[in-house]
């Protein structure tokens, strides 16, 4: 295999991993403040209780989302050095922003929400937790704006020839608000929102289903479904501006998520079907006439670009992209069933005794999960061939004294610590779920923090 | 002669800045590591690495933040550092997640060997990252093949000469020797008293590498020095440098371990300092002709615009990280015990 392979699968490998654990922590630093906010309020000593099981929950996945994100971080630079040379005076300052703005400001933060129990006062922690939940959001900002540079570039100009030519930045504002960047991060932060009322419903069922941890579990069940409940509608609203923005932006990539390969007036919407680049058609298709133009251009008879504007060898792998669409609204799908239903056992007071919707809602922690991870596939794959959209080609953008070999040897190493990390996450997640959040006679001073960080030798 | 005091001069200070609070905060979580595995009972283990508990993860970003300016402020500088350290960046990069994550979960489980392996993990790694990081160094004072593209046209053989082995173990020892008077600062009792004992071999091992390291760069490199004798007013460094590590003994015989402490601060400090004097205007020479090929701040800087804009992010976002990480550091002041919220 060569090189570029090879760099674009570890960039692929360790860029999903790592994006397990952001969006949890984005989401569920939401829940903490409004947790921790619930707690302020009331002064009710559950939703303390409550604040402190999650926060252990947060510091775990913190820890590897941090540990992974480094790794991008470098990656940049070790495998696409070309890449980083030509968008460096763009893309840099938005990462330097994040790290000035977002993450001193989470970890240090970070410190206090952990460590700070006992030593802070409540509203001084009240206000780290804020924090906390501010950074992990800042930092979303940040890299979603330098990968919507990468979709829709603005506010830059070329300069130099040939092999020295770069990007360099005319108008800072013009380039953190690119065409795609608002749409993009508003679709992504409240798919993180999604991804932490998740967990929370899927933990909180799993005790239900247990029959331990009530009044925990309903509590965190209620604050998890509104938080959920809100974020899928939004989440209507936001996906159809990014899906219109990609039509009008990026119409290729939009062809491949959708199987246009003529371009034509009154697209229909493929419902469900195989695409098939060889005889470039859309096989066993169900479709609804003009959906597609109406949807992307308010417009019944709108024309819509297929992959015939292009080379053939210009074309994303319009299966992976039109699959991995079709996924993620799927995911959604099954996300406002799991919110509607629960809602509605919820309200008919028969929640706990319904088994199978409980399981359901324990299994619906995968559904984000899944949502952000095709998603972002089909918003990579579908800029094929481009790394920045139509400036600099992905076979452009590789480390020119990089050897294959190197880049399989850490490919190895990545995907082995990865799998030795994964499984550790999730046997301490399981203890943790098990062990359960500490039960109001148990607790002392110091209790709500033990197996936090004490470990259970100090229990 | 090119104009001195540039944007790109001062953004080439603030990533320095950036890359020695790194060395100075970071440097002892790594010595902590390094050492962790001389001692022998679960207790001092995990009272040592509750003295960087809260706030080794803080000071991770300082080297986060100083790779997202020297992307941002020299991308051609960080383009040709990551690609043709490749293999030594990757393992730094394996370093920083198993330390993490073995800081995380060690003492979550009580089974010796559970304990045990991350234990391993937590020093294995703090070594590795130390040793890579003084490698890199000891190469971009050596120097490293560049073509005209700055592209690195040796290969990973080429990193491994022994100079390159003299820097990394000068820094493991430099870190070894910072994280022991760290501990001695923030703990008492039987483990201050072994701390005390450890203390002095580590500061001879450290005089002993700098010294050596010194005469040998000064040997090998004299580039290094070029600097200093066309300003002797740099010498003050040097000067200041012999001043802080001799006043790390003395301090300590008078148990004043915070004044130790800040003297080993003020070393890396002016190690980091005499670095950067020595190695500017070049980011990273070029062993095959440096006058010709090597990547300076001026050749492989961003554009003013860019520069302008990052001088505004750092100058509204520094203050304000310095204050709260101050702050920070202040509610965790004082002598570590184990209680529930130890790790």
């Amino acid at each position: 295999m060569d090189v570029e392979i090879l760099a674009r699968i570890q960039f692929a490998f360790t860029i999903m991993f790592h994006y397990i654990y952001p969006p949890l922590s984005i989401g569920l630093g939401l829940l903490l403040v409004i947790m921790e906010g619930v707690y302020m309020k009331t002064g009710d000593e559950a939703y303390h209780r409550m604040a402190r099981f999650w926060t252990k929950m947060f510091a775990v996945t913190f820890a590897i989302g941090v540990a992974t994100g480094i790794v991008m971080e470098f990656e940049f630079g070790t495998n696409w050095a070309t890449y980083s040379r030509y968008v460096g005076d763009v893309f840099g300052s938005a990462l330097a922003a994040e790290g000035v703005f977002a993450f001193f400001l989470e970890s240090g933060f970070l410190a206090l929400l952990l460590f700070g129990w006992e030593r802070i006062s409540p509203r001084l922690h009240y206000f780290s937790t804020i924090m906390v939940c501010l950074g992990a959001h800042f930092s979303a900002i940040w890299i979603i704006v330098a990968n919507s540079w990468m979709q829709t570039p603005a506010g830059y100009h070329i300069v130099g020839e040939g092999l020295g030519a770069r990007a360099e930045i005319t108008d800072f504002w013009a380039m953190v608000f690119n065409p795609s960047s608002v749409e993009r991060l508003l679709h992504t932060v409240v798919a993180a929102w999604l991804t932490g009322a998740f967990l929370v419903i899927s933990v909180s069922a799993y005790y239900l289903l247990k029959k331990r941890h009530k009044t925990f579990a309903v509590n965190s069940l209620r604050i998890a479904l509104i938080v959920a409940a809100v974020s899928v509608l939004l989440q209507a609203v936001l996906g159809d501006m990014s899906a219109r923005g990609v039509a009008k932006n990026q119409p290729m990539k939009l062809a491949a998520m959708e199987g246009i390969y003529e371009t034509q007036k009154g697209a229909p919407l493929v419902l469900f079907g195989i695409p098939d680049s060889e005889s470039a058609s859309v096989k066993n298709e169900i479709a609804i006439p003009k959906l597609l133009s109406f949807l992307s251009f308010r417009d019944l008879n709108a024309e819509v670009k297929g992959l015939n504007e292009v080379p053939r060898k210009d074309w994303p792998n319009v299966m992976a992209v039109f699959t991995t669409y079709r996924l993620m609204l799927l995911m959604w799908v099954l996300m406002v069933l799991v919110v509607a239903s629960a809602w509605w056992k919820w309200k008919k007071g028969t929640l706990l005794e319904s088994k199978g919707l409980l399981r359901f809602m324990i299994v619906s922690v995968l559904f984000p999960q899944i949502a952000n991870q095709t998603g972002w596939i089909a918003a990579e794959m579908g800029r094929y061939p481009w790394i920045v959209q139509d400036l600099l080609r992905i076979s452009e953008g590789l480390s020119k004294s990089v050897t294959a070999q190197q880049v399989l040897g850490s490919l190895i190493m990545f995907t082995t610590v990865y799998l030795f990390l994964f499984l550790m996450f999730l046997y301490l997640f399981n203890e943790k779920i098990k062990h359960g959040p500490d039960e109001p006679e148990e607790e002392t001073p110091y209790h709500g923090l033990h197996s936090l960080v004490g470990g259970i030798g100090n229990d | 002669m090119t104009e001195i005091y540039t944007l790109e001069f001062s953004w080439f200070l603030i990533f320095v800045v950036l890359l020695t609070g790194f060395s100075i905060l970071d440097g002892f979580d790594l010595g902590v590591g390094i050492f962790h595995l001389f001692s022998k009972s679960d207790e001092e283990r995990r009272l040592m690495l509750n003295t960087i508990g809260p706030v080794w993860d803080g000071n991770e970003v300082w080297l986060v933040t100083a790779g997202g300016a020297l992307f941002a402020g020299f991308p051609d500088v960080y383009a040709t550092l990551c690609s043709a350290f490749y293999i030594p960046i990757m393992l730094l990069l394996a370093g920083l997640i198993f330390r993490a994550v073995a800081i995380e979960f060690r003492s979550k489980q009580p089974m010796a060997w559970w304990r045990w392996m991350w234990d391993l993990l937590f020093s294995g790694a703090s070594l590795v990252i130390a040793l890579g990081l003084g490698l890199v160094m000891g190469n971009l004072i050596e120097g490293i093949p560049l073509d005209n593209q700055k592209e690195f046209t040796g290969d990973f053989v080429d990193l491994l000469h022994p100079y390159a082995f003299l820097v990394g173990i000068l820094v493991v020892a430099l870190f070894s020797m910072h994280g022991v008077i760290y501990v001695l600062m923030k703990t008492e009792g039987a483990l201050h008293d072994k701390m005390r004992e450890w203390v002095n071999p580590a500061i001879i091992l450290f005089i002993m590498m700098y010294a050596f390291t010194t005469v040998t760069t000064l040997i090998y490199f004299p580039h290094m020095a070029d600097a200093i004798k066309e300003r002797p007013v740099f010498l003050i460094f040097a000067f200041l440098n012999m001043l802080a590590i001799a006043n790390i003994p003395r301090e300590i015989h008078h148990n004043r371990d915070g004044r130790a402490f800040l003297s080993s601060c003020m070393n890396i400090a002016c190690l980091m300092a005499l670095f950067g004097i020595g190695t500017f205007p070049n980011v990273i020479r070029a062993s095959n002709d440096p006058e010709l090929l090597s990547m300076t701040i001026w050749n492989s800087a961003s554009s003013s615009k860019t520069l302008w804009i990052l001088h505004l992010i750092a100058a509204i976002g520094i203050p304000v990280v310095l204050a709260y990480t101050i702050a920070i550091y202040y509610i965790f002041r004082g002598k570590v015990r184990l209680d529930s919220t130890s790790y």
